[in-house]
């Protein structure tokens, strides 16, 4: 299964346009990523507390619902996240025109 | 520890004692029903109710409590880790990572999550759904009305309101401004009132950024265009003060009263040099100074502004005009409506004035060279604006209608070649943009109910910021017409300067003429006649330079018996309605409104023909 993981990751990594890819956990730890150190705990601090906010947006709205994915579109790239519970899977994508 | 304190007072001062005993209730006064007074009471009818048909209705306002806002900075370090984790080891950081790794909920999340990750990936590359589909297509430039908002109004922070004399843009980006604020009214000034200066945040009236503290009220505060941190100000009192921003609020240095200006010093600029530590200031003591900041103790160089280089005799300047690409030239406007173009680098003292034009009857509040046509120029004073040309002193080549209300500042666009602003004591801002119209401004806007005193545009043009007598600095945003150039502009307004110039040049050459061929005719009759020619010389309005011998004599007659003479001779005149110095009269009369008239429907003329 581990293994199955692996694969995924690699496989999101490999898709046209992806510069990052970064696992973080629920306190906000980095637990895998493909960027340097210093990006890697930057993004996942931010994004964490965004998507945290984000979260509790939807809810405070409606309590029966919950957030799915977060997309946030930039001038340079778009940041993707897709929570869970426990995880939360960042992904930072090139602009396909730029 | 326990304190006591006993208070003490007498018994005697508490007043008289009370003592309270039950009572049986008694009967004071009685007043039975009166039948008589039945009778004097008149029923009502029919009774008149007024009513309303629509709802009633009652105002009301509340005044909130302003919201101040403070802006903090937090420093955010990595964290979140187990306690028995050091972030810093790296042994131990792998190894909590790939425990976590190995962990059934993290594989599902990362395999569950990866899929709609996936989907939304492969959607951006098929697909780009933020496309913008007509960005190449260029939106030909809408005509719409020139107009303007207010974005910010900075007031005054203090009790005692003082006039924002002058103001200074940010060089770096539009985002702050520099105001002096200083009661000009001569010996109107309490002393309570505060000296400060301040400089604001574009984006926070609540709040100045920073305040300067001078010694005297800050008459014009300039920002050194090389330098962001460096303010050059003019004082009340004549002295020359700098500040650096981040030395805080006192000045930096203070040239010394004795070698300072006399009077307020109305206009310091900075001088386009390799240390940008160079500058000028002027005042209406007459006096121009130069200084380095570097070396405050006196000033560089000095000039007078005379002819002759008399101190006595200078003349009082409120504007200073100066262009970096001519550095050793620059121009002054004085109390006397004067324009003096000077250059400082001449070689005998009393070339340093190379021209003098006059036209305004009041004092030149502003001066400016049109950014793009350097030739030209923008002066404010009295009830009008006029733009010269440096090749024709006699006379302006363009000029506004005549205002109800006396002008204070203006200046041109930086952008736009033909755009400039105003601003009068009647608190309205005019925007004139000379190729759409010339008889009337674009765009008038009341900023205020009192006199607007000082006017800068930012660089970009679209910014405005005007002050008033009471302190208030109004920002402003025009509308984008006011501030992107057109495709032909620059063609259309060097069209323009350039005919009006060919017009004075050549109403001028006529006057010259018309004023010979009366010279010729005086000096050929006898001296009788000559009063009435001088007479004549008077009426036309013009300042010729009347031959110098004839002004001896002129100084050696006696005038009482000289204007006597002129009486008579003007009565025979009358009299013979024929003698020819009359016959000169009526010529000239003739010729005098027609060319008037020439001057008005110019004009007009060119209005219609420029569009």
């Amino acid at each position: 299964m581990a293994a199955e993981v692996e694969e995924t990751l690699k496989r999101i990594q490999g898709h046209r346009g992806v510069t990052g890819t970064i696992v973080v956990n629920s306190e906000g730890i980095p637990i895998k990523t493909t960027l340097d150190n210093s990006t890697t705990v930057q993004y996942a601090s931010l994004i964490h507390s965004l998507t945290a906010k984000a979260r509790s947006t939807v809810r405070d709205i409606d309590p029966s619902n919950d957030l799915k994915f977060l997309r946030i579109r930039s001038r340079k790239n778009e940041i993707m996240c897709a929570p869970d519970k426990e995880f939360l899977l960042i992904v930072i994508q090139q602009d396909d025109q730029s | 520890m326990e304190i006591v304190y006993v208070y003490t007072k007498k018994r005697a001062e508490f007043g008289r004692q009370c003592n309270f005993s039950d009572r049986a209730a008694e009967l004071h006064v009685d007043i039975a029903p009166d039948d008589n007074a039945l009778e004097d009471f008149i029923e009502r009818d029919p009774v008149d109710i007024g009513i309303q048909c629509v709802q009633e209705m009652s105002e009301h306002d509340a005044n909130t409590e302003r919201f101040e806002t403070g802006a903090r900075g937090i420093n955010h370090t990595e964290g979140g880790w187990p306690k028995d984790i050091n972030p810093h080891e790296v042994e131990q950081v792998t190894r909590y990572r790939k425990k976590v790794e190995k962990d059934e909920m993290y594989i599902s999340a990362v395999l569950q999550l990866g899929t709609s990750m996936e989907h939304c990936i492969k959607q951006n590359n098929a697909i780009d759904i933020y496309e913008e589909y007509f960005e190449d297509v260029n939106a030909e430039t809408i005509d719409e009305a020139a107009s303007a908002k207010t974005i910010n109004v900075f007031r005054d922070p203090n009790e005692i309101k003082r006039t924002a004399t002058h103001i200074s843009w940010f060089p770096d980006g539009p985002r702050k401004l520099a105001v002096a604020y200083c009661n000009l009214q001569f010996q109107s000034t309490s002393p309570d009132t505060s000296m400060d200066s301040y400089i604001w945040d574009v984006e926070n009236p609540n709040k100045p950024e920073m305040t300067l503290k001078p010694v005297s009220p800050l008459v014009c505060l300039e920002y050194n265009p090389k330098d962001s941190h460096i303010l050059l100000g003019g004082c009340y009192n004549g002295q020359i003060a700098y500040w650096d921003t981040r030395k805080g609020s006192q000045p930096v240095e203070l040239t010394p009263i004795e070698q300072s200006h006399r009077d307020p010093a109305y206009k310091t600029v900075w001088i386009q040099s390799k240390t940008g530590t160079e500058c000028f200031s002027t005042s209406t003591d007459g006096q121009v100074l130069w200084w380095d900041i570097r070396k405050m103790g006196e000033p560089t160089d000095k000039m007078y502004l005379d002819k002759k280089q008399e101190f006595a005799n200078a003349q009082g300047a409120y504007c200073l005009e100066y262009e970096p690409t001519m550095p050793t030239k620059f121009m002054t406007g004085t109390e006397q409506g004067n324009i003096i173009s000077c250059n400082r680098k001449a070689k005998t003292p009393l070339d340093k004035i190379a021209a003098t034009f006059t036209g305004h009857i009041g004092p030149v509040y502003a001066l400016q060279r049109n950014p793009h046509f350097t030739k030209n120029f923008l002066s404010i004073g009295d009830w009008c604006a006029r733009i010269w040309s440096e090749d024709i002193r006699e006379s302006s080549i363009m000029w506004t209608k005549q205002y109800s209300s006396y002008l204070t500042d203006g200046c041109w666009s930086p952008i736009r070649p033909a755009v400039f602003f105003l601003t009068k004591m009647d608190g309205t801002l005019d925007v004139w943009d000379i190729i759409f119209k010339q008889n009337n401004p674009t765009l008038t806007l009341q900023v205020c109910d009192v006199p607007l005193y000082s006017l800068r545009v930012q660089e970009s043009g679209k910014l405005v910021a005007a002050g008033s007598q009471d302190g208030t600095t109004t920002l402003l945003e025009l509308s984008e017409g006011l501030y992107s150039m057109a495709r032909n502009e620059k063609n259309l307004v060097t069209a323009m300067f350039e005919r009006e110039t060919r017009r004075e040049k050549i109403l001028d050459a006529r006057h010259r003429e018309i004023r010979l061929k009366e010279r010729g005719k005086t000096e050929g009759s006898k001296g009788e006649k000559r009063g009435s020619s001088d007479d004549f010389k008077q009426a036309e309005g013009e300042e010729g330079e009347k031959p110098a011998e004839e002004e001896e004599q002129y100084q050696e007659e006696d005038l009482y018996a000289k204007a006597e003479k002129e009486f008579f001779s003007i009565i025979e005149a009358e009299k013979k309605k024929q003698p020819t110095p009359s016959q000169d009269f009526d010529d000239v009369e003739k010729k005098g409104p027609e060319e008037d008239g020439e001057e008005k429907t110019n004009g007009n003329a060119e209005t219609e023909n420029k569009d």
